[in-house]
């Protein structure tokens, strides 16, 4: 049994943000792009865990907490004018919000 | 008291009397126009109606205005009784320097400075105008306050009365051209304003006209001849004047024979339009339509006159061109023809006066013409007393009968009016020519000279004695028609046929007195009668003094040819009014049956030789109106299209620069902002607007940047 090592944390915070990339530019519905948005962050916020154990500074876990807190906000305010956006165009999907072109 | 040196204040006393009237009468009379000119518009001529307004402020004027006129009459005598018992007869009066003038140079180069004064000039030949004004001018102003009586407009016409007298002594007595213009001018503005006086009526005004513009048209001639003067002679004083002109330098030899000739010939045009003499003679018959006291005063003894007396006061330049006397005197002599021949057929009582008037002018011209300018201002001086007395008696005729001015409604007066009879009876027997009164003697010497003198000529005498024949005819047709025959009068009329108040009666009495005796201060030289009867030649010798003439006249003097000539005229005379007796009078059907027999030649006269029309066709349609087109086209196509021609030029330019604007300036802006959009494409294609193509790019550029991180 291999003990787990900061390289695992790091890899696995690396999918994780591959994963919400990947979601953020390709899923259609916001709804998605909102967990897909929470997926890059929680990324970060392994990243920051995982550096803040190894390297036994607090200073991670904090920036982390901010993190969660940034996100909760932004998540908020994202479904608030996905539910404004709704009203009008009767859609969540992405690539049918386009009026905001020149 | 020293009369001659205060002849300056001759002219004065009048225009007192006409500047109280015309600021102040207003509120002496308070009716200022005349209801009988209203009334008139459909009745006949100026009539003295009857409504009676006496008032003790119009006695005032009665009083004051021929007052004025009076003592202007006392200063004019206490002068020249002053100027006879000096030797020079020549008193001049300089006030002072009325127009003080700058040097300029003459035609013949040499340096003169011009001046007017305010100056008079008291000589023998002025001494008769202003005794014959003031004199002849007071009777008829106390004969205007019985005519005038029942008139409205009281004031007014004795302050242009007096006004008249005012510029008639300033013309008389100006020593210079110039003053005497002011004078010329100013008399001319007195017969308009009284040739208008019922303004209410239309004839009267367009008559007042009439006279006003053919009066500027002969002004405009003598305006040149006094600027022709001024360029020739640099002085307009009349002893200047004459003095050079005698003083040989303006020979015809040495000074040119044109000049000089254009000189009299345009001061001679002046004198046809104020004194009615052809071409310019239409104006006086039509004046007629003024009152009848201005009729005489006006226009038969003073301001028509005026020609006759500026002609002879520059004697001294038609004696040095005899070809310009020859044209006054051919001009003189056709119009006493033709106005005496219009004059036999006239049936308007006042109208056969007017015409006769132009014809006595004529004769005056005649005078003047052949070199006797004495005997032309002896007859304005007995054609002064007598022309006056039958002017105003035909108004008191007019008086009697209410108004009525035609001849052919009046007939067996004589009775009914005896002093107005016998006073015009004793004015038509002057006019005639029957020996002993006055008009015989002038007109008798006129004859005389227009046949003997070098510049005369027996065409001249022939029909200088022919008119003389037609002036007894119409004279005594005048008098048959009037107080003779038949009764046409109305019987309305009939009832209120009056004689005039004293007023009338007392100046044609004076004036009949003056016809009778005025002409025996000119005998005939062939009479042998005392030096005191032949007065008037030897006062006005000075004043046209050249010898040469004088000594040519006495060279032709034939006795026995001057009684033939003298019985001739005589004869003319009587045979005039024994047949205008017997066809008016004996055998009143002749002139109807002479009538229907010389149709033509009837309706020619009636109608004046159609001179009226002649000059309306030729002047006022003519040149006036065709006159009028010619400007109207011009108007329209250089004027009109000068703007015209402007506007189209602004709108071409305009158009210009609509273009420029657009293509040149509005097309820079345009390229500008549309090679910019043309840059903006590629751009745009970025922008698409979905928020997944944006974190793509920012996802690619943070790769890029990672790459190019890790590659380096």
């Amino acid at each position: 049994m291999h003990p787990i090592t900061t390289f695992h944390y790091l890899v696995l915070s690396a999918a994780l943000l591959l994963i919400g990339t990947v979601g953020v530019l390709t899923r259609r519905n916001v709804v998605i792009i909102l967990m897909s948005i929470e997926l890059i962050l929680n990324a970060v916020n392994i990243n920051l865990i995982a550096f803040s154990h190894a390297l036994h500074n607090v200073n991670g876990q904090i920036f982390a907490i901010f993190v969660i807190t940034d996100a909760v906000a932004e998540a908020a305010v994202g479904l608030g004018i996905l539910i404004a956006l709704f009203r009008n165009k009767e859609t969540v999907q992405a690539d049918e919000m386009d009026i905001l072109k020149w | 008291m020293n009369f001659l040196d205060q002849i300056w204040l001759i002219p004065l006393f009048p225009l007192f009397g006409a500047l109280l009237m015309l600021l102040a009468g207003k509120l002496l009379d308070p009716q200022p126009v005349s209801d009988v000119a209203v009334a008139a518009d459909v009745g006949t001529g100026d009539r003295p109606h009857h409504a009676h307004q006496h008032s003790p402020l119009k006695f005032l004027v009665s009083l004051l205005c021929p007052g004025m006129v009076l003592i202007s009459f006392i200063f004019s005598l206490g002068a020249v009784w002053q100027l006879s018992q000096t030797a020079q007869r020549v008193h001049q009066v300089v006030q002072f320097t009325w127009l003080a003038g700058l040097p300029f140079h003459m035609a013949n180069g040499q340096l003169a400075t011009f001046q007017a004064d305010w100056g008079f000039l008291l000589d023998p030949l002025s001494s008769v105008m202003i005794l014959v004004v003031t004199g002849v001018g007071f009777l008829i102003h106390v004969y205007s306050i019985g005519y005038m009586a029942h008139d409205g407009g009281y004031y007014r016409f004795f302050g242009y009365l007096n006004l008249f007298v005012f510029f008639m002594l300033m013309l008389v007595l100006a020593n210079n051209y110039i003053l005497l213009f002011v004078g010329w001018e100013g008399v001319g503005l007195c017969s308009y304003l009284l040739i208008g006086f019922y303004f209410h009526k239309k004839s009267a005004a367009d008559a007042g006209k009439k006279a006003f513009i053919m009066n500027r048209v002969g002004d405009a001639g003598f305006i040149l001849g006094m600027l022709l003067m001024m360029s020739v002679l640099g002085t307009v004083r009349f002893t200047d004047v004459n003095a050079l002109l005698r003083g040989g330098q303006f020979a015809p030899e040495v000074a040119g024979f044109g000049v000089l000739s254009a000189m009299g010939l345009l001061m001679f045009f002046g004198a046809t339009g104020k004194s009615a003499q052809i071409p310019l003679y239409v104006w006086l018959p039509d004046a007629m339509e003024g009152p009848t006291p201005v009729s005489a005063l006006i226009h038969a003894a003073t301001m028509v006159t005026a020609g006759v007396y500026m002609v002879a006061r520059s004697s001294a330049l038609y004696q040095l061109t005899p070809n310009t006397s020859m044209v006054v005197a051919v001009v003189g002599t056709c119009t006493a023809l033709l106005a005496a021949s219009i004059a036999l057929v006239q049936n308007d009582i006042k109208r056969v006066l007017a015409y006769s008037t132009v014809s006595q002018l004529g004769y005056m011209f005649l005078a003047l013409g052949v070199g006797a300018y004495w005997v032309a201002i002896f007859h304005l001086f007995t054609h002064a007393f007598f022309k006056a007395l039958l002017f105003l008696c035909s108004g008191s005729v007019i008086h009697a009968m209410g108004g009525e001015q035609d001849m052919r409604r009046m007939g067996a007066l004589k009775d009914k009016i005896p002093i107005t009879h016998w006073t015009m009876w004793v004015g038509s027997v002057a006019i005639a020519g029957i020996p002993f009164l006055a008009g015989f003697f002038s007109k008798d010497e006129i004859l005389w000279q227009a046949y003997s003198s070098p510049l005369g000529s027996k065409l001249l005498w022939f029909v200088g004695l022919a008119t003389a024949g037609l002036t007894a005819f119409y004279m005594w047709r005048l008098m048959n028609m009037t107080f003779y025959g038949k009764s046409h009068v109305a019987p309305e009329v009939q009832k209120h046929v009056h004689e005039s108040p004293a007023s009338m009666t007392v100046p044609l009495t004076l004036l009949a007195i003056g016809s009778v005796l005025a002409g025996w201060l000119g005998t005939p030289k062939l009479w042998n009668l005392p030096e005191s009867f032949r007065a008037f030649e030897r006062w006005l010798a000075p004043a046209f003094a050249s010898r040469a003439v004088e000594a040519a006249q006495e060279s032709a003097h034939d006795a026995s040819l001057e009684w033939l000539l003298m019985g001739l005229s005589v004869a003319v005379a009587i045979i005039g009014i024994g047949v205008a007796r017997y066809f008016y009078h004996t055998k009143p059907s002749i002139p109807d049956s002479l009538e229907r027999s010389f149709k033509p030649l009837y309706t020619l006269l009636y109608n004046k030789w159609y001179v009226d029309e002649i000059y309306d066709f030729l002047f006022v349609n003519g040149l006036g109106k065709g006159g009028g087109r010619v400007c109207g086209a011009f108007d329209r196509n250089v004027v009109d299209g000068g703007v015209n021609g402007a506007g189209w030029l602004t709108r071409f330019t305009s158009r210009v620069s609509i273009w420029w604007d657009t293509w040149i300036i509005d097309g820079a802006v345009r390229f500008g902002s549309f090679c910019v959009k043309m840059l903006s494409y590629p751009v745009c294609i970025l922008e698409t607007g979905r928020v997944q193509a944006y974190a793509f790019f920012v996802v690619v550029g943070a790769l890029a940047f990672l790459g190019y991180y890790i590659a380096r």
